[in-house]
């Protein structure tokens, strides 16, 4: 009989994971708590820097777990470790042991509301980027109506110590001028600026996006944050921010004022988590085993991590976690 | 505008203060601006609801004004503030509450920074006793008089004769609410509906019948500033400041500005009369400019106070217009005599604000 792997979490991650640990020869088994797999990626519509549809990444993935045995909303409930494993209770009243856990539960959205002073749930047009990414996919947003001026905030939870998160969250710089450009495509004669710290445009491809977003689109590259948003009386925002370039304080109206939330860690899994013996890092991530050569490990003895689970990550950084957490694995399973 | 919003961190930004048994402590110069606010809040609060609210009258100023222009340094104003304090203490009361914003803002600055470095306390301690001599305490529970006051807005509607509605027309007035930078700004936590959307304002113009004007550039500064008026050379920023609020809140034709800041009402009344003289504009209809008003006085107002008994004869611009609204009868040759009827002088005409 194949070793059952347990893999939390049925995004890019779990996913990925899922399908190498098959290929391997094991038995790896999918815990998702939505009614879906996919993630986050399967609520995109395209993806940085080339504009690839997300749903081709999602559906090659999918076709890659196809006769692995998943669970869908379904939750890990309680988990005990048991001699030469772990037992598993599920929401589902069912149970199962495995020889491996791989923690794969990504990330949580960091909720726009928290930073009051950008008026997100008070002043109808703000709204963030994973609700644009929505109206790219479905062409529908009724906040989004012939706009002739949009902003975009960087940064809106991460590098921030009011809301502690000091952490880069690493995709908004990108995915803002991934979204300025598509804006441009369906709008083109609007007017769209972006309020950054620095922009990190660090992997492949991605500062030619940053000149592309420029040159091609015409985005508007601000540096400075946007401090405080209200509401005219037409119902278009009013937003103050400062370009530190010009060392000049800027007032601006927007038709639409787009958020880029940060990633946050997902505190569903927190109660199995600490179960399992698994700490949280300074970011608030769990904590894995070592950041240079122990990425996938965690201190807990067949527990892995894998993902965004452990700090915010690209979708191919995931990609590449997921792969190798898959070796980790294998390795530690075959180490007799 | 989605009302939910602001609902949802209203009730997230609920503190918890006693509603009786108050060490009060005045401003040191909201008796000069507006001599009735700080009688009018002890007559509300004593005589009218029955509460036990104590002055001492050895309290002094709490510092702060020199503290926000660089003048004396943290030490000193704490070791004011910690006389403040032990002078509750002496009186037998725990709770505290100030008149003044500026105060509150350096008593929870001082409370949380003796907080987070007990080192300081400790040494503040010790500055307390050999300059005055005096036990060091902190108060149980600290509150601005505009809290209260928002505590108290619903029992003070019951008493209401008066409410914020235009008797001509029926329709609520229309209130711009404008919070002391000093009441939650800095700490967010400590104010009646946190520092972006306060309630404390909002909650009083609603009980008493009014509608809250929210307008582009409601959170920015009245104008004063310390530094901004008191170097001489920086008034111009002061009055600008003033000025863009007012051109921000003109579309909304407000009918009254209420504030819970000493220095707010005055700057936003007395720049009306300097941008009036200036350019020739007002910002009432008529010729007249918008009352701005302290909490105490619109409390006042509403409950049935005599115009002129709540002092509002100090204010440049001309409230009589606002009393026509609301139906307030007053009796104009009243507005310049004194208690038993002592000429108060008047104020010279102003040449581009109606002033009666």
């Amino acid at each position: 009989m194949k070793d059952n792997i347990l893999i939390i979490g049925g995004g890019a991650a779990g996913m990925e994971a899922a399908a190498q640990l098959h290929q391997m020869g094991l038995n790896p088994i999918i815990v998702e708590k939505s009614e879906a797999l996919g993630g986050h990626v399967a609520q995109w519509d395209r993806l940085f820097p080339a504009f690839h549809p997300a749903k081709d990444v999602v559906d090659a993935m999918l076709d890659k777990v196809k006769g692995i045995k998943t669970y869908l909303n379904t939750e890990v409930v309680d988990i005990q470790r048991i001699e030469n494993g772990f037992h598993a209770v599920l929401s589902n009243n069912e149970t199962l042991d495995a020889k491996a856990v791989v923690l794969a539960t990504g990330f949580d959205i960091f909720k726009a509301e928290r930073k009051q002073e950008y008026g997100y749930g008070i002043y109808n047009n703000v709204m963030t980027s994973v609700e644009l990414e929505k109206f790219f996919r479905t062409g529908k947003d009724e906040r989004i109506n012939n706009p002739k001026r949009i902003g975009f905030v960087h940064c809106v939870g991460a590098r921030d110590v009011k809301v502690c998160n000091t952490y880069c969250s690493k995709v908004c710089c990108t995915t803002a001028l991934k979204q300025a450009c598509e804006i441009k495509e369906v709008f083109p004669d609007a007017e769209v600026y972006t309020f950054y710290m620095d922009l990190r445009m660090f992997g492949l491809g991605y500062e030619d996006l940053y000149l592309k977003s420029q040159k091609d689109f015409d985005v508007k590259c601000i540096r400075g944050r946007v401090c405080e948003v209200s509401e005219d009386r037409e119902g278009k925002l009013v937003i103050k921010a400062e370009d530190t370039l010009f060392g000049k304080p800027l007032k601006m109206t927007l038709d639409v004022l787009v958020l880029m939330c940060s990633m946050e860690k997902n505190k569903s899994i927190d109660a199995i988590q600490q179960k399992l013996g698994v700490a949280n890092n300074s970011d608030g991530f769990m904590q894995n085993k070592d950041m240079y050569l122990g990425m996938n490990d965690t201190v807990q003895d067949g527990v892995f991590v894998a993902g965004a689970c452990t700090a915010p990550k690209s979708l191919p950084d995931t990609i590449g976690e997921a792969r190798s957490v898959a070796a980790q694995v294998y390795n530690y399973i075959n180490k007799e | 505008m989605i009302i939910e919003g602001k609902q949802k961190i209203w009730s997230d930004y609920q503190k918890d203060i006693p509603d009786d048994h108050y060490f009060y402590v005045r401003s040191c110069i909201r008796q000069a601006f507006w001599p009735g606010s700080e009688v009018t809040f002890l007559d509300i609060t004593r005589n009218k609801l029955g509460k036990d609210f104590y002055e001492n009258p050895y309290h002094t100023t709490c510092g702060g004004i020199a503290y926000h222009s660089d003048t004396i340094p943290q030490e000193t104003a704490m070791t004011i503030i910690a006389r403040q304090f032990a002078l509750m203490h002496e009186s037998g009361y725990e709770n505290y509450v100030c008149s003044c914003i500026t105060s509150f803002g350096c008593y929870t600055e001082t409370l949380e920074t003796w907080h987070e470095y007990p080192e300081l306390e400790a040494k503040i301690r010790q500055y307390l006793w050999d300059s005055c001599k005096k036990e060091f305490a902190k108060p149980k529970y600290l509150a601005h008089a505009s809290d209260l006051i928002y505590k108290f807005r619903f029992d003070i509607a019951k008493q209401m004769k008066f409410p914020l509605v235009n008797v001509k027309t029926g329709k609520p007035l229309k209130v711009v609410e404008h919070i002391g930078c000093h009441y939650s700004k800095m700490f967010p936590s400590k104010g009646f509906g946190g520092a972006e959307y306060p309630h404390v304002l909002v909650g009083m113009i609603e009980a008493w019948g009014g509608e809250v004007v929210d307008y582009p550039e409601r959170r920015h500064c009245c104008g004063f500033g310390f530094r901004q008026y008191f170097v001489q050379a920086n008034r111009g920023y002061s009055e600008s400041n003033t000025h863009k609020k007012f051109e921000s809140m003109e579309p909304y034709e407000p009918d009254l500005i209420i504030t819970n800041c000493p220095g707010c009402p005055y700057f936003l009344d007395r720049w009306q009369y300097v941008i009036a003289e200036q350019t020739g504009k007002t910002y009432g209809k008529n010729g007249y400019g918008i009352p701005a008003l302290t909490y105490e006085e619109v409390a006042g107002l509403v409950m049935g106070y005599d115009p002129w008994d709540l002092g509002l004869q100090m204010h440049q611009v001309a409230i009589e217009p606002l009393l026509e609204k609301m139906g307030i009868p007053y009796d104009p040759k009243k507005k310049y005599q004194g208690i038993n009827g002592k000429d108060l002088g008047q104020p010279m005409c102003p040449s581009c604000i109606k002033s009666v």
